[in-house]
């Protein structure tokens, strides 16, 4: 089996091209029967290839994209509330009990966390750089980094 | 005694063009991103089931690391596409395949059954080349 003469690559397209449907319209009320035409797939055969091929049905996916597109924003420092609706969930009470049961914190406790890492980067990156790395770019030798920024 | 790895070095020609590749392509996590001064940017990344695995993606400027031939030998070897930096692994080849070649990630060599396993290869912006297998069932 190989190349492009594999068995079922236009399933594999499908899949794929649903898949890449959700990566782009996560934001926007979507559910599994527009997913499903999309692909043109019954909505039970497309929730079973989704699985098989991804380990997640196509609504676990989606809940996935939406959460990590949510860190990007939290990183940002964008407000909760506004976080929440522009990812496509549609009550602060949801994304918040989603995003601790997948990532294991709130997504308050997570901005502020990324916002702590982001001022220590900015003040002394070397704390997260290798210092063979560091000393072998020549880095160790200028200690006043926020000149940078 | 060595217990595990937690960074790896894959030389680049261009860290934002790189950042594209590995990023928005290849779907990999920005880890650490800083500025280190004017042209230089400490830039790694990571697979999405491996936080704690940090590819740093280095530019090949003259500097401690390179003499300014060195440098110029390093990007030509690049380029050509001398470096495979590794081999990275999928739950599904065939839809990754075909998601990251929708993407306009360049196959160097489609999937394909080997002795040793189902395996795929292909290439970032800059020219190293990557293994791609598929995980055992």
């Amino acid at each position: 089996m190989h190349g492009e003469n594999y068995p079922k690559v236009y399933l594999y397209r499908r899949i794929v091209k649903a898949k890449l449907f959700i990566d782009e319209n996560f934001a926007g009320d979507i559910d599994l029967d527009h997913i499903a035409d999309e692909a043109f797939f019954s909505k039970f055969h497309f929730i079973r290839l989704f699985k098989n091929t991804y380990a997640k049905t196509p609504h676990q996916y989606l809940t996935v994209v939406r959460i990590e597109r949510s860190k990007l924003l939290l990183k940002d420092n964008k407000p909760i509330a506004e976080i929440c609706y522009a990812v496509g969930f549609d009550s602060i009470s949801s994304f918040t009990g989603l995003f601790k049961r997948l990532t294991g914190q709130t997504p308050s406790a997570y901005q502020q966390l990324q916002k702590k890492i982001r001022e220590e980067i900015k003040t002394t990156p070397l704390k997260h750089i290798p210092n063979c790395f560091a000393e072998m770019k020549g880095w160790t030798q200028n200690s006043n980094f926020e000149e940078v920024h | 005694m060595i217990t595990r790895l937690n960074h790896v070095s894959i030389f680049v020609l261009n860290q934002d063009s790189a950042y594209d590749f590995y990023v928005n392509k290849l779907g990999f996590k920005v880890h650490t991103d800083a500025p280190m001064g004017p042209g230089m940017r400490w830039l790694t990344v990571c697979p999405p089931e491996q936080p704690e695995l940090e590819l740093s993606l280095m530019s090949i400027d003259a500097g401690m690391m390179f003499t300014k031939e060195s440098a110029e030998a390093m990007r030509k070897l690049v380029s050509a596409g001398t470096f495979g930096f590794g081999v990275f692994e999928c739950n599904d080849l065939l839809a990754t395949y075909e998601e990251l070649k929708a993407k306009g990630v360049e196959f160097t060599k489609p999937p394909k059954q080997e002795f040793y396993g189902f395996e795929a290869l292909f290439k970032d912006d800059s020219g190293n080349w990557f293994s791609l297998g598929q995980k055992a069932k």
